[in-house]
C-alpha cells in the first residue's frame, strides 16, 4: 500500500497555509481516498498550530517543523525542514504545491531521502499505478508519466484543485525538532520588492488576463507611434476591470532594442515561452501577432476572444474562441467608457 | 578589490520557439519528430544566464566563465556557430541526448560530474548558473540537483538580479508570487542561482569574440565525453499535442462601439 505525504508551508503570516497547500492536501486527499492510503500532512511554518487546524481533518498524521529559522523562504533552512518530515513520516508518493518557496528546495529533498521528483503537475490519476500528467517543450507537448521509483514527489501546478476546506478535530502536531542537520546559515532573506500597490499590474487571482501585444507601440493609420495613449488606454483598462497584465515577449523585449516601451511592462508580465503561463477564467489578448510562443501563454485560459487588425492570423484560429477584426486603440477606448459609466452607475 | 568569480553556467538547447513540434516515439523513448534537424537555440532562460555571467565576469576582472551544455555533439556546434559570438566562454560539452524526455536526475549527475572535472576550478568561488527552468523538459530541477551534488548550500531561483558588494556577498532578487521579487542576502559564493529573464538584453554578435571562442570550442567538441542518461524509473505513458482546437468566430463587420459593449458584456457576465 503506497502512503502519501503531503508538504505544505505557511503564507507571509507564517501561520496560515497557502492557497496552493490547501489545493496539495485536496490532491493527498482525493490520492489516498482512491489508492486506500495512509495520509500525513507536513507543515512548514513560523507557528504551525493554526495551520495544523486547517487540515487536521484531512489526515492520519499531522508533522511539523516550526521556529523562527522557517518563517523564511530559504533553500538551506527549508530543504532540511523537508527533509526532516519526509524521513519522519517514510512516504511512497509525496505531493507538494509547485510554489516559489517549495518549488526552490523540493527536488533536493527528493535526493536527499533517495526518491526522485515531477514537477508542474496538472492531474494525478491511474487506474493501478500512479500516473501524473504535465507539460513538456513550454505546455505545447502533454505527457502522462509514472515511475516505479519510491518515494516519488510530484509538485502541483497551482489552480489544478480546489483548495481543502475539509472541518475536522483540532490536532496539535508532532513537532519534529531539527537541530545538527541545519547548515550555517549563509542567507538571509531581508524582504520583498513589489511595485506599489496601484501600480501592480499581475494579478494571480484576477478572472481576466489582459495581453497586450507589439502592436500597441507600432505606427498607426496616421504614421505615428502613440506609446503614451496606448500606456493609458491600458491602465485605465486595468483599473477598470481588475484585470492581470500580460504581454508579448517582443514587446517586453522592446525597451532592450531602443525602441518605445510601455513604461510599466517588465519581464514579469511576459507570458509564453519565456514568461509564465498564467491561469485565469477569461483572456483578452490585443494587438499581438504571435504564433505558437502565444498560443503558449494562453494554455491555461478558459475563455479567450482576441482584438487584432490581421484577420489571418494563424495563432488565434481554433485557438481563440472570437476575433474581432478591428483597430485595438478604437475598441479599448469605447470599453473604457462603458466600463467608466457602469463604474459610476454603481 | 574585486571579486574573482569562477562561473559555471549549465545550458541545455531547445528547439526555435517558431518551430512546429510533433512528438514522436522512438527505441529510446519519446522524442520530437525530426529534431536534430530543427533550428535549435541556447534555451532562452539558460542564455539570460550566459550574459549575466558575462557581465559579472566583466566586471570582476580575474573571473572566469565556463558553459556546460549537453546534447548531441553535432547540434551543439551548430548552437555554437551562434552563442560563442554574444560573449566570451569556455565551453565544457558533454555528448549525450537531446530533448526534454530524458530524466532530469540523470541530466544533472552528468552536469555534475563534468563540472567536477574542470581543470583549475576554485570551488570556493563558484557560482553556478543557468535557467531557472528549461523550454524543454521545463521541470526547474536539474540545476538544483547539480547545486547538491556539488554540496552547495545556498540556491536561489527565478534570479532576475544579483548585486555583488566589496565582501563577496551578493543580494539577489527571486521572482516569488504575485509579481514581486524575494530579497536575499547571502554571505558569498559557493552558490546556484536559477535565472529567470535578468535584466540584459542579448548582446549583438560580435565576430572576434566569436574567433576567440571558437579557438577552445572545436577542440573541446572533440574531446567530448559521452555520456548514456539512465531513466531512473521514469516511464511515458502517453505523449501528445494538446487537442483542444476551440471553433473560432471571427468578426469582421462590427464597428468599435459593438465589439466594446460585447466585451464589457462578456467580462461582466460572471462579476454580477
Amino acid at each position: 500500500m503506497e502512503s502519501i505525504l503531503v508538504l505544505t508551508h505557511a503564507d507571509e503570516t507564517g501561520s496560515a497555509l497557502t492557497k496552493a497547500s490547501l489545493e496539495a492536501v485536496t490532491a493527498g486527499v482525493d490520492l489516498a481516498a482512491r489508492l486506500g492510503a495512509e495520509l500525513a500532512i507536513g507543515i512548514v511554518a513560523k507557528h504551525a498550530s493554526h495551520a495544523a487546524a486547517q487540515v487536521a481533518g484531512a489526515a492520519n498524521r499531522l508533522l511539523a517543523v516550526q521556529g523562527e529559522a522557517f518563517a523564511q523562504a530559504r533553500f538551506a533552512s527549508d530543504a532540511a525542514a523537508c527533509t526532516e518530515i519526509c524521513r519522519a513520516a517514510m512516504p511512497a508518493i509525496v505531493v507538494a504545491p509547485d510554489s516559489s518557496r517549495f518549488a526552490r528546495v523540493m527536488a533536493v529533498v527528493a535526493a536527499r531521502v533517495g526518491g526522485a521528483i515531477d514537477t508542474h503537475i496538472t492531474a494525478i490519476g491511474g487506474a493501478e499505478a500512479v500516473e501524473a500528467t504535465r507539460w513538456f517543450y513550454r505546455h505545447r507537448i502533454e505527457a502522462v508519466i509514472t515511475r516505479d521509483k519510491r518515494p516519488w514527489f510530484l509538485l502541483l501546478d497551482a489552480g489544478t484543485h480546489a483548495p481543502y476546506a475539509g472541518e475536522g478535530p483540532h490536532a496539535q502536531p508532532d513537532e519534529i525538532a531539527i537541530a545538527a542537520e541545519l547548515p550555517e546559515m549563509r542567507t538571509q532573506v531581508t524582504g520583498f520588492r513589489a511595485p506599489k500597490l496601484d501600480q501592480q499590474t499581475i494579478r494571480p487571482d484576477a478572472k481576466l488576463l489582459f495581453v497586450a501585444g507589439a502592436g500597441w507601440t507600432k505606427k498607426q493609420p496616421d504614421g505615428q507611434v502613440h506609446v503614451e495613449e496606448a500606456g493609458n488606454l491600458i491602465l485605465r483598462f486595468l483599473h477598470l476591470s481588475g484585470a492581470s497584465l500580460g504581454s508579448s515577449k517582443s514587446l517586453v523585449d522592446q525597451g532592450g532594442e531602443g525602441q518605445p516601451v510601455l513604461p510599466f511592462l517588465t519581464h514579469l508580465n511576459q507570458v509564453g515561452q519565456t514568461g509564465s503561463t498564467p491561469r485565469h477564467p477569461k483572456g483578452l489578448a490585443t494587438c499581438c501577432h504571435g504564433e505558437e510562443p502565444h498560443v503558449v501563454g494562453w494554455r491555461f485560459i478558459g475563455e479567450r476572444r482576441a482584438v487584432s487588425l490581421d484577420a489571418n492570423c494563424g495563432w488565434t484560429r481554433g485557438k481563440a474562441d472570437v476575433v474581432y477584426v478591428a483597430d485595438a486603440f478604437a475598441v479599448m477606448t469605447k470599453v473604457n467608457e462603458l466600463l467608466g459609466e457602469a463604474a459610476s452607475r454603481s | 578589490m574585486a571579486n574573482v568569480l569562477h562561473i559555471v553556467v549549465c545550458a541545455g538547447m531547445a528547439p526555435d520557439p517558431l518551430q512546429t513540434l510533433e512528438p514522436t516515439t522512438g527505441p529510446n523513448g519519446p522524442g520530437i519528430k525530426n529534431e536534430m534537424v530543427l533550428p535549435a537555440v541556447l534555451d532562452p532562460w539558460a542564455a539570460s544566464a550566459l550574459y549575466e555571467a558575462a557581465s559579472l565576469a566583466a566586471k570582476n576582472p580575474g573571473s572566469k566563465v565556463w558553459l556546460v551544455s549537453l546534447g548531441p555533439k553535432a547540434k551543439l556546434q551548430q548552437v555554437m556557430m551562434t552563442v560563442a559570438q554574444k560573449v566570451g566562454f569556455e565551453l565544457v560539452p558533454v555528448d549525450g541526448p537531446i530533448g526534454g524526455f530524458p530524466d532530469a536526475h540523470a541530466t544533472a549527475a552528468a552536469l555534475a560530474d563534468a563540472i567536477e572535472a574542470i581543470p583549475g576550478l576554485d570551488r570556493a568561488r563558484l557560482l553556478v548558473f543557468g535557467g531557472w527552468e528549461s523550454a524543454t523538459r521545463g521541470a526547474g530541477v536539474t540545476l538544483q540537483l547539480v547545486g547538491e551534488r556539488l554540496g552547495i548550500v545556498d540556491q536561489f531561483q527565478g534570479v532576475d538580479q544579483i548585486t555583488l558588494r566589496e565582501d563577496g556577498s551578493f543580494e539577489v532578487l527571486e521572482r516569488v508570487e504575485g509579481g514581486k521579487h524575494q530579497v536575499s542576502v547571502c554571505a558569498g559564493a559557493p552558490a546556484v542561482l536559477g535565472w529567470a529573464t535578468g535584466n540584459l538584453p542579448e548582446p549583438r554578435n560580435n565576430p572576434q569574440v566569436g574567433m576567440a571562442n571558437m579557438r577552445t570550442i572545436m577542440p573541446a567538441l572533440q574531446k567530448a565525453k559521452s555520456v548514456a542518461l539512465e531513466a531512473n524509473g521514469l516511464k511515458y505513458v502517453a505523449v501528445n499535442l494538446p487537442r483542444q482546437q476551440r471553433e473560432t468566430r471571427v468578426e469582421k463587420n462590427l464597428s468599435a462601439e459593438e465589439i466594446a459593449r460585447e466585451i464589457v458584456e462578456w467580462i461582466e457576465k460572471d462579476n454580477r
